[in-house]
């Protein structure tokens, strides 16, 4: 492989798990947006519904001699399954653990949420066993050779489905009543509280969203690298927290971007420089980011605090 | 009408004695006699956890910074011990000096360029200085030992009267002795600390930043100071525990633990000395005592911290000022 085509593969990759970032950072930044609250178990809502979605695939029988048909069903439903339980699982959060924090200090809140994760994270340990677990591959494999590069079904797969979900969200934002009220709420909660608007239901719309989203990321991640664990809501959420703080906390644009873009440097840190210390990467932009230039790329978009 | 409130006293009082008291400090100077070794270890474990729970007292309870990354410092201690004794020979009570020195050091050190971060982002900085020594611990093979870590580490050797050395070995009796002494020691000056000018001033500090710098409290100091003391302590505690393991792996120091520590300081009571002692002893013994529970540890944790923070945010020891700290504030 040249040295032009070893750029251009791990750019490919980089995209693709970028574009898995990018999916669960929007949850990350959508709701630092409307509460200011860091929510430490978003990145295990994304892990269960990696987890609902290869339960889907256990009920339905999914195995190797499954045909195309049946694996497209599975995708579908297991998606939809993922898509609806971690929508649920993100609202029952909201609702039990951080709405009746919501006028106390920030400490208390954050507490909370690294309780929530670690409670989940236990949780799902004990009802699936602490070993990897296999994921089929859902997508037929199909390979196509550009410019140098390998491109599979599922990598295209990815970029598509998260793409769509992306310009959805981006039209819900910005064209709908509801994107008009969550746009509202992270600019000025008690301002919208005055005029009328259902605040609490708007962040508990914002939560359900958010965690829809981690939850088609879990599918994805699921069928990209074939085995998933319980701890894996913890590593990829910290890279998801990353990008949504590398493209501008409450900034949704933002955090697509700051998706790709993490994935890209991972993509290319992992090939050039040592896949040991790839995970410090992340680490040490989130430090350095938080340190130095904590506004981001795209700059923040959060309530102003009086 | 007069008023129900009495000022605050700055003599510091006499430790009121209790019946309890007594009680628990004898029934704890007994346990290895009657005992089994088991059950004696369990506690010397539990008590190095109240160690970490006091020096991280001093940093979320005293000043309210919340730090994730603590079991950072307890890493640094331990291979700062571990390091002199493999390759310097340095015995224990000689190398606890430079554990608890390079910890408290690397606590100022890493707590410096995050001074300025705001609250929750400063969390997610701690977390990520923690992760990424762990890391850099498990990947610097060629002076940590890697993943594999570092073995033959000296067991601390005491030289008594009338005995002549005495090396600790593997019993755990003697740790357990010097883990209660070094608990009440530190417990005595966390408290002296708190009572202090110095803790007066973390408190104010912890209540309203920008109060406190406007009352000509140098905050950035005091922060810092905070941060060195709780890092010290833990570089203590990882000294102990380098010396009574023989053998340290990065793995030993990871997040769970740091989140580990931190639940226990939220159970006992942040920002309470005996607090931090009493949630250590009550979550490290317990997941250990009772038989089956061990798997659901981390669910226990995570429950403690939501449940706390809903129900009791001042924990199991806190005082009524913390409470008022940590409850909904109306109109701010």
């Amino acid at each position: 492989m040249t040295a032009g085509q070893l750029f251009l593969q791990q750019l490919t990759n980089g995209i693709t798990i970028g574009a898995i970032y990018a999916l669960i950072a929007l949850g990350y930044t959508m709701v630092y947006g409307v509460i200011h609250l860091i929510n430490f178990a978003h990145g295990e809502v994304f892990m269960v519904g990696a987890y609902l979605a290869l339960t889907v695939c256990w009920v339905l029988g999914v195995g190797p001699a499954t045909g195309v048909a049946g694996l497209l069903v599975a995708l579908v439903v297991g998606g939809v399954i993922a898509m609806v339980g971690c929508g649920a699982l993100g609202f029952g959060i909201e609702r039990l653990a951080y709405r009746p924090l919501r006028q106390a200090p920030r400490l208390c809140a954050l507490i909370t949420a690294i309780g929530m994760s670690f409670f989940l994270q236990n949780a799902v340990m004990l009802i699936y066993g602490a070993t990897d677990r296999r994921f089929p591959s859902l997508i037929p494999s199909a390979r196509w050779h550009v410019a140098g590069t390998t491109i599979t079904g599922i990598q295209l797969v990815i970029w598509i489905a998260s793409g769509v979900l992306m310009l959805g969200l981006q039209a819900l934002v910005m064209s709908t009543k509801l994107g008009r009220a969550m746009r509202a709420t992270a600019q000025d909660p008690k301002a919208c509280w005055l005029l009328g608007i259902p605040v609490d239901t708007v962040i508990a719309v914002t939560f359900v969203i958010g965690s829809s989203l981690a939850a088609v990321g879990g599918l994805l991640f699921g069928i990209y690298y074939n085995t998933i664990n319980f701890h894996d809501g913890y590593l990829t959420g910290i890279k998801a927290f990353t990008a949504a703080v590398l493209g501008g906390i409450g900034n949704i644009p933002g955090a697509m971007v700051g998706g790709l873009v993490l994935g890209i440097l991972e993509g290319l840190g992992a090939g050039y420089l040592s896949a040991q210390w790839k995970n410090v990467f992340a680490f040490v932009i989130l430090v350095g980011l938080l340190l130095f230039k904590p506004t981001g790329l795209l700059g923040e978009r959060v309530a102003e605090r009086a | 009408m007069a008023s129900k409130q009495r000022k605050a006293s700055t003599k510091p009082r006499a430790p009121r004695v209790s019946v309890i008291g007594l009680l628990g400090v004898a029934a704890a100077l007994v346990l290895p006699a009657v005992a089994n070794a088991y059950y004696v270890d369990v506690v010397t474990s539990a008590g190095l956890y109240a160690l970490l729970a006091l020096g991280l007292n001093v940093v979320v309870g005293f000043t309210g910074v919340l730090h994730l990354g603590f079991a950072a410092f307890f890493a640094i201690g331990a291979y700062t011990y571990a390091l002199l004794n493999i390759h310097l020979g340095w015995p224990f009570w000689l190398g606890l000096i430079p554990a608890a020195t390079v910890a408290g050091l690397c606590g100022v050190v890493l707590g410096a360029p995050a001074i300025r971060v705001r609250g929750d982002y400063l969390a997610i900085v701690t977390l990520g200085f923690g992760e990424i020594v762990r890391i850099a611990f498990t990947n610097l093979e060629h002076w940590t030992g890697g993943p594999n870590g570092l073995l033959g580490i000296a067991h601390p050797v005491l030289w008594l009267p009338g005995r002549g050395a005495y090396d600790f070995g593997v019993d755990s009796t003697p740790y357990y002795y010097l883990v209660l002494l070094t608990m009440w020691l530190t417990t005595v000056v966390c408290l002296r600390m708190s009572r202090s000018r110095v803790g007066r001033a973390w408190a104010a500090v912890r209540e309203d930043e920008l109060a406190a710098a406007c009352s000509g409290i140098d905050v950035v100091r005091l922060k810092l100071l905070a941060q060195g003391c709780g890092a010290a302590i833990a570089g203590i505690a990882g000294a102990m525990f380098a010396a009574k393991q023989g053998t340290i792996t990065p793995d030993s120091f990871d997040f769970v633990l740091s989140v580990m520590v931190l639940a226990m300081v939220v159970l006992g009571g942040l920002g309470s000395v005996s607090g931090a002692v009493v949630g250590a002893l009550v979550l490290g013994t317990l997941p250990e005592l009772l038989r089956g529970f061990e798997q659901f540890r981390m669910l226990l944790l995570g429950l403690v911290m939501i449940v706390i923070m809903r129900v009791r945010p001042q924990g199991l020891m806190g005082s009524v000022q913390i409470r008022r700290e940590l409850i909904a504030r109306h109109g701010t």
